[in-house]
């Protein structure tokens, strides 16, 4: 990643297009960052769970990652544009899983320093205090293919010392899972709202990799409820190139759920805090609100296109 | 052949309490729904209900006829989490086995192909270990040719079943089963792990009609493996059945919003033609 200098940055000016500045929305620093983990993974599944993860690789896609295979939600894998090359129903996904031929980007209610991942339940298991997706794909993703998160509301509900349930499986866990449990463990990167981070230190604990910007490092180490390693340089998340943002805006997601999934800090009180997670691809008030995330907590075996139109984002 | 045709009525008198019973279709999509409700009209209860759980796990349960389930997920799909199911479960009104969604697969399989289990790379290091404390590993005899580790998997029981209720878009007389829309999830296996399989399907056809509507490997179910036929239309509703019809996702939203009892009142007093009513006379005062 070409990230930019730690200094902080107001709205970003995107130099060169001979138009002036042009603002670049938090959704879409986030929608960069979902993009580029699939850089370099060649012909794999990117299967993204939530609106921005969805835009990101769809961006990916259609520039730096061109072999990446993306499904409609249903049981078709489609090309950017809808036109299906293929089938893919559940039994058959299950096996791009198992043999490692995908990368998954999983939601979290929460998440520990090593990744461990819960979107089942909150509270006692035996006795739940809220009940969430339940268990899901995600034992399955994170023993056979690299799992990366995405977590459209960085806080300390979802930043824990201690997941209620494992059932994405972090480094730790692994380690001690006997022989062999680890042969295609990976969890690439950790997405938020406010940052990017990682696994890559000695122990395999969290990192923080950079922030995007107008996000400062001392915001999210508020925000994360464990103890972060930060290198001494902090870096900002890449900006995206003038075409990337006019595919992002006119192509892949011009009715802006980007928007609706990470509002923009930047407009108004309602920004940061007014709007639950899950907002974008018709979660419902059924109580997806209580759990952070919860509603694009889908860690299924398939992910889903953009939320919109029939299929539902394959939730 | 025989004539395997039957009512819901009558799949639901073969059913008996205490029964493990798979249900097809996935989340909220091409579920048997209209003999979940013939199930819900009966006495029966204390099921053991295996399935990727959609608004017939929320149903069963709110209804308190689950005592184990053996799921994933509950999900309505459009919305995520299955409102009276949550409420079932944090009620503590049944017991959960809850697995991963490959574990599952491959219990059906192993049921399917009467072994005792199968090997999985999947719930080593999760808590789906410790919440079941019956779950065993198996240690692989061979040796990686590359590592030389032999890799230890989880030997995920046979989900042998009582009976299979799944929901097709066509099926014949004798039980051959079609499924028309895009994915068959894993209807078929749920009718090979289970000692009688009941299809409920839109519409029974000819035999000769079944390869003519669609290409042959649409041909999902063999009757050899299917138990009883039930036609009926509109069964899945409200999920969805491609291409028939999509998930009704107003009612879908009127169900997740409703108390149970007070949905039950409206739209399960009756049979299946008054549910049907009901939602027919719903829609009509909605768009007045």
């Amino acid at each position: 990643m070409n990230e930019g200098a730690g200094a902080v940055k107001g709205a970003v000016a995107m130099s060169g297009d001979g138009v002036g500045a042009v603002r670049v929305t938090r959704a879409e620093y986030c929608v960069i960052a979902c993009a580029e983990a699939w850089r370099g993974d060649g012909e794999v599944l990117a299967s993204p769970m939530g609106a921005i993860p969805s835009v990101g690789a769809r961006l990916a896609r259609l520039t730096f990652s061109p072999d990446l295979l993306l499904t409609d939600g249903e049981a078709l894998l489609v090309a950017p544009d809808g036109t299906p090359e293929g089938w893919l129903p559940y039994r058959r996904h299950l096996t791009a899983v198992t043999g490692g031929r995908r990368h998954v980007m999983m939601g979290a209610s929460q998440i520990d320093r090593f990744g461990n991942q819960n979107i089942a339940c909150v509270g006692d298991w035996s006795r739940p205090r809220r009940q969430l997706l339940g268990v899901r794909g995600a034992p399955v993703n994170t023993l056979n293919n690299p799992t990366s998160y995405w977590i459209p509301r960085h806080s300390p509900r979802v930043f824990v010392e201690r997941v209620d349930m494992v059932c994405g499986v972090g480094y730790d866990r692994i380690a001690a899972a006997g022989p062999g449990a680890a042969r295609f463990h990976r969890l690439p990167r950790v997405v938020t709202d406010l940052a990017v981070l990682d696994f890559a230190t000695p122990d395999h604990s969290m990192r923080l990799v950079s922030v995007h910007p107008g996000v400062s490092v001392e915001q999210v180490a508020e925000a994360t409820g464990f103890a972060l390693t930060v290198p001494d340089e902090v870096p900002f998340t890449r900006d995206p190139t003038p075409e990337e943002l006019e595919l992002i805006r006119t192509v892949i997601d011009p009715g802006g759920l980007r928007e609706r999934e990470v509002p923009d800090p930047r407009d108004g009180p309602g920004g940061r805090t007014g709007v639950s997670p899950g907002g974008a691809g018709g979660a419902s008030a059924t109580g997806a609100a209580d759990a952070p995330g919860a509603a694009d907590a889908d860690g299924g075996a398939r992910g889903g296109g953009i939320p919109a139109g029939p299929g539902g984002g394959g939730r | 052949m025989s004539d395997k045709t039957m009512s819901a009525q009558d799949v639901v008198g073969r059913l008996e309490s205490g029964m493990t019973v798979g249900i097809g279709g996935w989340g909220a999509r091409r579920k048997p729904m209209a003999l979940v409700r013939a199930l819900l009209r009966s006495e029966i209860t204390d099921l053991t209900v295996v399935s990727y759980g959609g608004p017939d796990v929320g149903l069963l349960a709110a209804a308190g006829r689950i005592r184990t389930l053996v799921t994933a997920f509950a999900t309505l799909d459009s919305v995520p989490l299955e409102p009276h199911y949550r409420a079932a479960r944090e009620s503590g009104a049944f017991e959960l086995r809850e697995v991963d969604e490959a574990m599952f697969m491959w219990g059906l399989h192993a049921a399917a192909n009467r072994l005792p289990f199968l090997p999985v790379r999947a719930g080593l290091g999760s808590d789906v270990m410790r919440v079941n404390p019956d779950l065993r590993t198996v240690t692989s005899p061979y040796p990686d040719p590359v590592s030389g580790i032999r890799e230890e998997l989880v030997a995920m029981p046979a989900l042998r079943l009582d009976a299979a209720l799944v929901h097709m878009n066509r099926a014949d007389r004798a039980g051959n089963g079609q499924y028309l829309g895009p994915d068959p999830y894993f209807d078929d296996l749920f009718c090979e792990a289970a000692d009688t399989a009941y299809v409920s399907c839109e519409r029974i056809v000819d035999t000769a009609e079944l390869a003519k509507e669609a290409a042959p490997q649409t041909l999902l179910l063999q009757r050899s493996s299917v138990t009883g036929v039930v036609e009926t239309p509109n069964g899945a509703h409200f999920t969805s059945c491609a291409p028939d019809y999509g998930r009704d996702e107003a009612f879908l939203r009127l169900y997740a919003s409703t108390p149970y009892a007070e949905f039950a009142e409206r739209f399960l007093g009756g049979g299946e033609q008054d549910y049907q009513d009901a939602v027919r006379t719903w829609r009509k005062e909605r768009e007045r």
